[in-house]
């Protein structure tokens, strides 16, 4: 079937009608989950992935405590209403699903400033929603948005981006439909020093063609970046506004003299 | 229990002979341990050394029924087992992490990129095709196990013949002894070689390892405040890395694996500069992995008159 489909055709538009560099649209829930103590819900087109952080927190098991820093642990989900080709129920121990924890884990543990929180365990949780490529872009970027809305310490962001090349053409981004066709890189980097945390390629590429993919999702970084930034300052203003709020309820004087 | 992480006094060891740009073993930074081959008497059969590192690796086949929904292709699985014997590190019985990630490295390095043509491997459409199952043992670990054991594989893989078939009729098929028709090889696209990198926070200083020499052995684009990229890193430079970067990469400069999952960030230019050193050694393993293979397969023809 997707044979028939034209990843790029003639007039430079991708099947979902976008242009090669172009990004889908990104939409970021911070209030996604009112029990964590950080949330995201990031959706990357129709790619669409939950993460929800607990801690810092006193470690539940002792065997795991680390006496100078502490410990992050990942556990991902994938649920079977996620994907239309692969409706199958995904336990525990389901490679797939170890290697996106895995994977996840070791990207933020160097960013995490994890020494601040000695004997402490840090608890992610990543659950896929809705899959449509990019599924490790998307969760690593709703894993930042989680950690900060957390007030976890991290160095810097981490932005992920997929690219991948068609004839020569490299574009970004990728849909499950262009992902099963092309070969892939999922690129995260930290916008401030433009370093790369995590690098991950499947599929064969030529190293001239990889170095332009790396270059092109160099450049992509600080868009989602600034996305993401946007989306943290908007959650804090709503959140310092509605503190205001409730004092001004509880204490009416000091409002009118606020007013005033 | 697990030994312990390498002690304070190992540590400062390594890491100051790291700022005076020296490794353990008296390396280059891009220069990567001796490495051998033996063949078995087996077509298949192959030990691979790096270093002190081994792993042996074997390959058979044997014909199966195909897939329902795939009936034009062959099966391949690979096996890997991490014994006590390789490394007091690893414990007998359940399945270790290391394990599970070396299996999973080498199942996207030799099956997911295509190395093997698996139409080629089917001998009667949804009856018979051949199962090609690929074993790895680690006989010894110090450091550098995947590199070893990806040489090893691919070794193993240009090495064996299965024997010849013949398919009479419909769905008779004959299975030629080898000593009656020569084993065929298999039919291999590429070979991907997995290069190993380890990665180090740059000196504090700087200026004292620029000035030991730093030039010859350094990844093209390394400044001096990049971070320090060790090709092949054994023992303990593989415990004390602080980022660890694989590439398989065909002779073709094609890549075929990037994988570098968190750990130190590096800036593109140093990974591109690492593409450029293993493109470059996967060159040369391929040359000479192929004049080893030709020489044991003009030593084990039998002429028959």
């Amino acid at each position: 079937m997707s044979s028939r489909i034209e990843i790029l055709n003639e007039g430079g538009f991708r099947s979902d009608g976008r242009r090669q560099y172009e990004l889908r649209e990104m939409t970021f829930d911070s209030t996604a989950q009112a029990g964590a103590d950080g949330s995201a819900r990031v959706a990357h087109g129709l790619t669409e992935v939950l993460v929800s952080v607990f801690g810092p927190r006193e470690a539940r098991v002792r065997a795991q405590t680390l006496h100078d820093r502490a410990s992050i642990h990942v556990e991902a989900t994938i649920a079977p209403f996620s994907s239309t080709s692969d409706r199958r129920r995904r336990g525990r121990g389901d490679k797939r699903t170890l290697e996106l924890a895995a994977t996840i884990k070791a990207t933020f543990e160097p960013v995490v400033q994890t020494s601040l929180y000695p004997r402490s365990q840090i608890d992610i949780f990543v659950h896929v929603l809705q899959q449509d490529g990019g599924v490790l872009q998307a969760s690593i970027n709703a894993t930042t948005v989680a950690l900060v809305n957390a007030g976890v310490p991290l160095a810097d962001y981490v932005c992920a981006v997929t690219g991948g090349v068609h004839a020569a053409a490299p574009m970004l981004d990728l849909t499950s439909l262009e992902e099963n066709d092309l070969p892939h890189v999922t690129v995260a980097s930290m916008p401030r020093s433009g370093h790369l945390t995590l690098v991950s390629m499947e599929t064969r590429l030529h190293v001239d063609r990889f170095e332009e993919i790396l270059r092109l999702a160099g450049e992509a970084g600080p868009v989602i970046h600034k996305e993401m930034r946007a989306v943290v300052r908007q959650r804090t203003k709503d959140l310092l506004d509605g503190m205001g709020k409730g004092l001004r309820e509880s204490n009416p004087a000091e409002a009118m003299i606020e007013d005033e | 229990m697990r030994p312990p992480s390498p002690s304070i006094p190992e540590k400062d060891f390594f890491f100051s002979a790291l700022d005076q740009a020296l490794r353990l073993d008296g390396r280059d930074f891009l220069e990567a341990r001796p490495h051998s081959l033996s063949f078995g008497a087996e077509l298949g059969h192959v030990e691979c050394s790096l270093g002190k590192t081994r792993v042996l690796a074997q390959v058979d086949a044997k014909m199966v029924r195909p897939e329902p929904q795939r009936p034009f292709e062959g099966l391949i699985s690979i096996h890997c087992e991490l014994s006590p014997m390789a490394s007091t590190e690893y414990e007998p019985g359940r399945q270790s992490d290391e394990e599970i990630a070396l299996a999973r490295m080498l199942d996207k390095i030799f099956r997911r990129s295509d190395t093997i043509d698996r139409e080629a491997l089917c001998i009667l459409a949804g009856e018979r095709v051949w199962h090609l199952r690929i074993a790895i043992h680690a006989l010894a670990d110090a450091g550098g196990l995947l590199d070893c054991a990806s040489l090893a594989c691919a070794a193993a893989l240009r090495h064996f013949r299965r024997p010849d078939v013949e398919v009479v009729g419909a769905n008779e098929v004959i299975v030629h002894p080898p000593a009656l028709r020569a084993p065929v090889p298999l039919a291999l696209h590429h070979t991907p070689y997995c290069i190993t990198f380890a990665c180090y926070r740059a000196a504090p200083e700087p200026s004292a390892a620029a000035a030991k020499g730093a030039g010859a052995g350094t990844v093209a684009g390394q400044t001096e405040t990049a971070p320090r990229v060790l090709l092949d890193p054994a023992g303990l430079e593989h415990r004390l890395a602080q980022g660890m970067l694989h590439l398989a990469l065909t002779p073709q400069r094609e890549l075929a694996v990037v994988h570098k999952a968190g750990g130190l960030p590096l800036a593109p230019g140093v990974l591109m500069g690492a593409v450029q050193v293993a493109a470059r050694r996967a060159r040369e393993l391929e040359a000479w992995l192929d004049v080893r293979v030709r020489e044991d397969w003009v030593r084990k023809k039998v002429e028959v008159r």
